[in-house]
């Protein structure tokens, strides 16, 4: 079948006029007590309808914006053709996770905020359709059919089995190398197994994903923690690796620096995260792990980004009485993603922007009971680009909680740089790596994702892998630095 | 999966398991910890290394029984399997010529001690070394940690053997005969190295103790084993776990320790009763993953 001349059967003028399909979800008030996922997926017949939407521009700029350049003209063609398996395998060609990304890729930033379509009415639901070619994907395929490349002779260490990690060890598996990928955790999947809940994220895909790799003939470690466990060094001088890509991720909670930081009850996000999404907390007593008695009682969530956002409706699954996100600029700063914004108010979380907390409170027996806050405004733009927000004076008050948590971010974890002699850092201690290539300082090391650029997103991290592969072969291939 | 070369009770209620990790035992320095976790549904735990054998590739731990995952894992046996262990983690003390140190264990502390007893010996420093448990029984490595001291002092709480008394009275008896003493290490329970603390600040001595705190990940990434020195979060898992007695809030320690004591209470609550099924469930998880493991995984 020839991709690009087009089956589709509705008329170019008559797409605009077919609403976006509507992800299938569950009912928020459901959802809310439980951590299922929250949207159930398209059916074969809602794809078809969505992708039939596609004006098949000439131009597409969907593909310029997608980090992993996914080919989507071409993929939303063969759903309208009714080949699903083939769309699959056209994403696979640019993305080895499009289950993810389907999932938590903030399109709006990306693809669907570069259609066409968008512009006068709802742009084409891509994300929506990736997930469902790659959901589609995994319940027919046979990995039996996964083919192996031609064995290059070359050995690769990922360092973390992140976003980052996963796509650079996919492409260039692909390539016939040999990959190992390194994982400090007992789990395989970085952030996206201790950061992202269920009911955004569930478990069960990323495991897929990643059984995929294997078969693709991706070798993984748990329980090895580059810079303590083996360093950079011995995996190149004594495991005969010939190119190290590391993809550690961001890593150290950055917290408040504010009074009563250590009280109990006060978290940091990736702890809060860390214990319901890897330990399984929100399981408990079937779990280890315990957590915090969270029914009734009231929860805050400091920052307006995705993990703002997960932390603060994984609070509310728990039972939070109310549950806020306490948010210093407005909502049009906000960084998390349109849809997750949406899905938390339907579910009752409570909005409080323009605030910050500038001191927790103590029950006088070591535990939170309040956090004080500042009323804002808007000022200046800074640095950033978004306006500046001021304290108003005077504005002081106050909101009883029992637990808070943390999600301002975070900052370089220095395992890997204090340990690795002549790699490059900046003054941020993130490692230096070329926005092109990936390379670091040190030959045959290259870097991506959180750990070069900061706190991002998934698919940005994915794009770095990609980069990083791509130089990683170039590299190998060649032999010169 | 890690295997358990051999495991065996020292004493009532603690056990030493010798386990399979290569490449932690080529790494490990005194003072670093691993963290371990038993099953699939189990919580990660830190447990200071007591020695490792790169060339066996082996490392060595002891557990006292307390909690659900420490009574669990005392359960497990010589030729089973412990799910994950990941490490060296931590800093690794600071071993150089002091001069006379100090090195004080209460009572499964002491095995946490002794590497760093052992360390600080063949640094060429003069070890007094000062043991000390509730009871005769749980008195351990006592034949160890005199071959790495000059000096050993026993103590018991109920005066079943050695001393009746405290580890802080024999302290405080070798400070007031005299000896000058340049650095105290202590490794125990939090009222032992709060007491220890409290008093060589008086003496200004420098002291070193290890903390214990809850801790998830283990590489710096969580922020759960934060602890307050000099009004500052550090991490125990990467700052740590070694720090200046002087300089810690113990009262914010004890707090943070105490967060979950009603979900730990009714976790062993439930180990007690379901003891056997959970042992069943472990074994059959081990099987599994050999299997797996088998199949070239």
């Amino acid at each position: 079948m020839n991709p690009t001349k087009s089956l589709n059967p509705v008329p170019i003028k008559e797409r605009m006029k077919v609403p976006r399909q509507p992800m299938p979800e569950q009912a928020a008030v459901l959802r809310a007590a439980n951590f299922k996922e929250v949207n159930l997926g398209y059916s074969e017949e809602l794809a078809r309808r969505e992708a039939q939407r596609c004006l098949e521009c000439a131009k597409p700029v969907c593909i310029n914006d997608c980090p992993v350049g996914v080919k989507v003209k071409e993929f939303v063609q063969l759903i309208v053709a009714g080949d699903f398996m083939a769309a699959a395998a056209k994403i696979r060609e640019d993305n080895v996770l499009p289950a993810i990304t389907g999932r938590v890729c903030p399109q709006e930033d990306h693809c669907e905020g570069g259609c066409l379509m968008g512009k006068k009415v709802q742009p084409l639901g891509i994300g929506y359709l990736e997930r469902f070619v790659a959901d589609y994907e995994q319940q027919h395929m046979d990995r039996s059919t996964i083919r192996k490349a031609q064995p290059s002779g070359k050995r690769v260490a990922i360092v973390g089995s992140g976003p980052s990690g996963l796509t650079a060890a996919g492409d260039l598996v692909q390539k016939g190398h040999e990959v190992h990928v390194f994982e400090a955790l007992h789990e395989l999947g970085g952030v996206l197994v201790y950061g992202i809940p269920e009911f955004r994220l569930p478990k069960q895909i990323i495991r897929e994903q990643i059984d995929y790799m294997r078969a693709m003939g991706v070798h993984f470690e748990t329980n090895v923690v580059i810079g303590k466990t083996v360093t950079v060094n011995e995996l190149m001088e004594e495991e005969g690796f010939d190119a190290v890509f590391i993809g550690t991720g961001a890593g150290l909670p950055v917290f408040m620096g504010i009074p009563g930081e250590h009280l109990n009850g006060v978290y940091s996000a990736n702890e809060f995260l860390t214990r319901i999404n890897l330990m399984h907390a929100y399981e408990f007593p079937n779990f280890d792990e315990p957590m915090l008695d969270f029914r009734g009682k009231n929860v805050a969530v400091i920052g307006g980004g995705n993990t703002a956002l997960d932390a603060i409706r994984s609070a509310l699954r728990l039972g939070a009485g109310k549950a806020y996100v306490l948010y210093r600029r407005s909502e049009a700063e906000m960084p998390a993603r349109k849809e997750e914004v949406k899905h938390a108010k339907e579910e009752g979380i409570e909005f409080r922007v323009l605030t910050n907390p500038i001191e927790f409170l103590s029950d006088g027996k070591g535990w939170l009971s309040g956090v004080r806050c500042m009323r804002m405004e808007l000022g200046e733009p800074d640095a950033s680009g978004r306006r500046r927000p001021v304290p108003i004076e005077g504005s002081e008050f106050e909101i009883p909680l029992s637990v808070a948590v943390i999600a301002i971010g975070t900052s370089a974890n220095p395992l890997i740089q204090s340990t690795t002699p002549g790699l490059a850092t900046n003054k941020r201690n993130y490692i230096e790596a070329d926005a092109v290539t990936q390379r670091t300082s040190r030959k045959g090391v290259f870097a991506g994702g959180d750990i070069v650029t900061g706190s991002a997103t998934v698919i940005l991290a994915m794009g770095a892998g990609r980069r990083a592969a791509k130089s990683i072969h170039e590299y190998l291939t060649a032999g010169s630095w | 999966m890690f295997k358990i070369l051999h495991a065996e009770f020292i004493a009532p209620g603690i056990k030493r398991f010798v386990i399979q990790t290569p490449r932690i035992a080529r790494k490990q320095k005194p003072g670093q910890f691993v963290i371990l976790r038993v099953y699939e549904e189990g919580e990660r735990i830190p447990i200071t290394i007591e020695k490792s054998d790169p060339g066996k590739g082996t490392i060595n731990i002891v557990v006292q029984s307390i909690g659900k995952t420490t009574h669990l894992l005392n359960s497990l046996e010589t030729g089973e399997s412990i799910r994950d262990v990941v490490g060296p983690l931590g800093k690794p003390s600071e071993i150089e010529r002091f001069g006379t140190v100090v090195v004080m264990g209460g009572g499964v502390g002491t095995a946490m001690a002794y590497p760093t007893a052992a360390a600080l010996k063949r640094a060429d420093n003069r070890v007094i070394a000062i043991v000390g448990a509730r009871t005769k029984e749980l008195v351990i490595l006592e034949r160890e940690m005199s071959e790495v001291s000059d000096e050993l002092l026993i103590t018991t709480d109920d005066g079943t053997y050695a001393e009746k008394g405290f580890v802080t009275d024999k302290l405080r008896q070798v400070i007031e005969r005299g000896t000058q003493i340049d650095l105290v290490l202590a490794i125990g329970p939090i009222p032992m190295m709060r007491a220890v603390a409290d008093l060589t600040r008086s003496h200004k001595i420098r002291t070193v103790v290890s903390l214990n705190p809850i801790m998830i990940d283990g590489t710096g990434m969580c922020g759960g084993c934060r602890v307050l020195i000099d009004g500052k979060s550090e991490f125990a898992c990467v700052d740590g776990p070694e720090f200046d007695a002087h300089r810690i809030n113990f009262d914010v320690l004890v707090q943070r320790n105490a967060m979950y004591r009603a979900a730990e209470q009714k976790s062993f609550e439930d180990f007690q009763r379901e003891r056997e099924s959970l042992l069943a469930k472990v074994h059959a998880e081990q099987e599994a993953e050999c299997a797996l493991q088998g199949d070239g995984r």
